[in-house]
């Protein structure tokens, strides 16, 4: 298989994600007979476009129910897009026959928030670690005990304590594992969904210094996920800003933070705690996030803009360059 | 705001505070001789990691410590009035009546199955003998004070028809039904959007500032403080390390634990000044000590760049400034400013 060098390493094309969409068959009858109101579905995606470059770490910010983990679970195919491709280093992954997919697949894997609830908790680390690259046929019997301590080592465990089981670990060493366990399979890409969310300041220190290290190590790519825009700046080459389902903004992360343009990013930015001791004037951004079950009409954002004028009522913004390589979606850019 | 905080009555004085647990691995301490005083509309900031014991605290401060654990000692006085040994029956006119607390989870606040109004009336007839209308008069202005736009409408729904920010300024108004002089926060914005915990923040400000209100604030966010708090107490392994105004701790601190903390925040990059991508964040080697198995002396010393023998004794309070004080043998030296 031949790959375009010039392709991204992954690309999201128009991807777009519904959720309860087909009623069943019951369902229907239920509802021709007024039973049963149909439930609506919800976009938790619109037409997202995303491409990554190979080495490249790209952080994907927004709050709760704007739709970074859906597109994280599409991106490592733990989800089937409703509409739009998904390809791998150039090739459209999810068309291919599934012996091949699944060969292509083993590159991207993913890291999830929650250290406690995606481990087993029945089986040691050893076998939590060692499992699929057996089944991959990676690794051959006889090497697997070596093999599980190299990558203990790697994420800075102590490879004795591979025989343990992951409720005799702290939450920060459950994060190592569950790093190891997805660098098992040698892969080139990363999807990291809050993977430090969960665990305390300092700890939380060492896991993404852990995050850069193997990053420079291994050569890998990641998509990071995270409503922590600290953590986002700390890691990220390219910072895309999403709401609602949309990307609103994408540029790289010095001029993101430096010259935010879309409404909604500046009103992160000013609203994101800092260190720096002072009265804060919140308020920067009214009301709540609209529900996703019935998004505003025209831009997504524009009941809680402060700028929001006619046009941003009826027609829905697209994302624009503004400078090289930033893009922004915002009608005021227009004028 | 505190200018003669020694001249007024604090809200709650605190003092030499000790909980412990009896368990299978030993007792543990899991608040060590804490001390600290709130003023009326003053926010604490009680800092710490999980395990550090800021939570047992609040529970100590509201009678929640249950068997196996008990409040060996120190004193809690409430405007003057000693909490600690007073019997049950005195406790439930105390709580959510002059102490109100705001948890993190607002479910642990709300029943599931009972209307918002049904359940804000209860909490007023708890302690006041009001006429249904005026509670649900009460009731209305309190959401209307935390920012609620149609208080009619949410007064009618039940707590899963609401977001999770609209449910925890629920849980905020219902705190400041019977106008208490304390309120208890336990991480109550950590599950919030970013723009939802500046909103909550804002007000929670505002309502102390006009109330007179004391207010403690747990969190284990550093930047939260920061916008937030008037003073700050860290936590480390039961033990406040350090103690002060909040330009002390943050600006100035002594402790080197409260150093390490502030240079692990991933908000410190977000100061233009200090940001420079693909610097590695400073972090504190190793992880809190089981307080089950605790080192002598000094709880923060294995993992400490500054320590010496001279640790392996219990540091006393020391005050590097007035109002500053600092649980450390080798603190950090102060820069002029």
């Amino acid at each position: 298989m031949t790959s375009d060098k010039a392709a991204p390493l992954l690309e999201l094309r128009a991807v777009s994600k519904q959720f309860g969409e087909q009623p069943g068959r019951i369902e229907r009858v239920a509802e021709s007979l007024g039973w049963h109101t149909p439930a609506r579905p919800v976009q938790a995606l619109d037409a997202v476009n995303l491409a990554i470059a190979a080495g490249e770490v790209v952080g994907l910010v927004g709050e709760s129910g704007c739709g970074k983990s859906t597109l994280g679970r599409i991106a490592v195919g733990l989800a089937a897009a409703s509409a739009g491709e998904r390809r791998w280093r150039g090739i459209a992954i999810d068309r291919l026959p599934p012996a091949e997919r699944r060969h292509h697949q083993l590159g991207i894997q993913m890291i999830f928030q929650d250290p406690y609830a995606s481990l087993n908790p029945r089986m040691r680390v050893r076998e939590l670690i060692a499992e699929a690259p057996r089944v991959h046929g990676l690794v051959g019997r006889g090497a697997e005990a070596d093999f599980v301590a190299a990558r203990l080592q790697q994420v800075g465990l102590d490879p004795a304590l591979a025989e343990r089981f992951p409720h005799q670990f702290s939450g920060g060493q459950r994060a190592r594992i569950g790093i190891a366990r997805a660098l098992a399979v040698n892969p080139a890409f990363l999807v990291c969904d809050e993977a430090v969310a969960a665990l305390d300041v300092s700890i939380q220190a060492q896991v993404l210094n852990l995050f850069s290290h193997l990053r420079e190590q291994l050569g890998l790519t990641y998509l990071f996920i995270s409503h922590d825009l600290g953590v986002v700046r700390h890691l990220s080459d390219r910072v895309v800003i999403m709401y609602l389902g949309r990307v609103v903004e994408s540029a790289p992360v010095d001029e993101l933070f430096a010259h935010p343009n879309h409404p909604y990013t500046q009103a992160l930015l000013a609203e994101a705690p800092t260190l720096k001791v002072e009265r804060k004037r919140f308020l920067a951004i009214r009301g709540e996030l609209p529900s996703p079950l019935d998004p505003p009409r025209g831009c997504h954002f524009h009941p809680r803009c402060p700028h929001a004028i006619a046009r941003c009522r009826v027609e829905m913004p697209l994302l624009r360059e503004i400078a090289p390589h930033h893009q922004s979606a915002c009608h005021l850019n227009a004028g | 705001m505190n200018t003669n905080a020694a001249t007024v009555l604090p809200t709650l004085a605190v003092e030499h505070l000790t909980t412990r647990f009896a368990s299978r691995a030993g007792v543990v301490t899991a608040v060590d001789d804490v001390s600290f005083s709130v003023a009326p509309g003053e926010v604490l900031g009680l800092v710490g990691e999980s395990g550090s014991g800021k939570s047992m605290t609040a529970y100590s401060l509201l009678g929640l410590i249950e068997p196996p654990g008990e409040i060996v000692a120190g004193s809690i006085r409430l405007k003057g009035r000693e909490l600690r040994g007073l019997p049950e029956r005195d406790w439930r006119t105390i709580r959510g009546n002059r102490i109100a607390m705001i948890f993190q989870d607002p479910m642990m606040t709300l029943n599931p199955v009972l209307r918002i109004d049904t359940q804000m009336v209860e909490a007023i007839h708890a302690h006041r003998r009001v006429s249904r209308q005026a509670a649900l008069e009460a009731a209305r202005s309190a959401l209307g004070r935390v920012g609620i736009a149609a208080p009619d409408e949410r007064l009618r729904a039940y707590p899963h028809q609401l977001s999770g920010g609209m449910r925890q300024r629920v849980a905020i108004a219902i705190a400041l039904l019977n106008a208490p002089d304390l309120i208890i926060a336990d991480e109550p914005t950590t599950a919030l959007d970013v723009s939802i915990q500046a909103q909550i923040l804002f007000e929670m400000q505002t309502l102390c500032r006009e109330s007179g209100t004391a207010l403690i604030w747990i969190t284990h966010d550093l930047a939260v403080v920061a916008g937030l708090a008037d003073r700050v107490g860290v936590m480390y392994a039961g033990r406040i390390v350090e103690h002060g105004s909040v330009h002390q701790v943050l600006e100035q601190a002594a402790h080197p634990y409260t150093r390490g903390l502030l240079d692990s925040t991933p908000a410190a990059a977000l100061a233009p000044a200090e940001h420079g991508k693909g610097r590695r964040l400073q972090q504190i080697p190793g992880m809190p000590p089981s307080l089950a198995d605790l080192p002598a002396g000094c709880a923060f010393r294995l993992r400490c760049t500054r320590a010496s023998s001279a640790c392996e004794q219990l540091p006393a309070l020391q005050s590097p400034a007035p109002g500053h004080e600092v649980r450390c043998f080798h603190p950090l030296p102060q820069a002029p400013r």
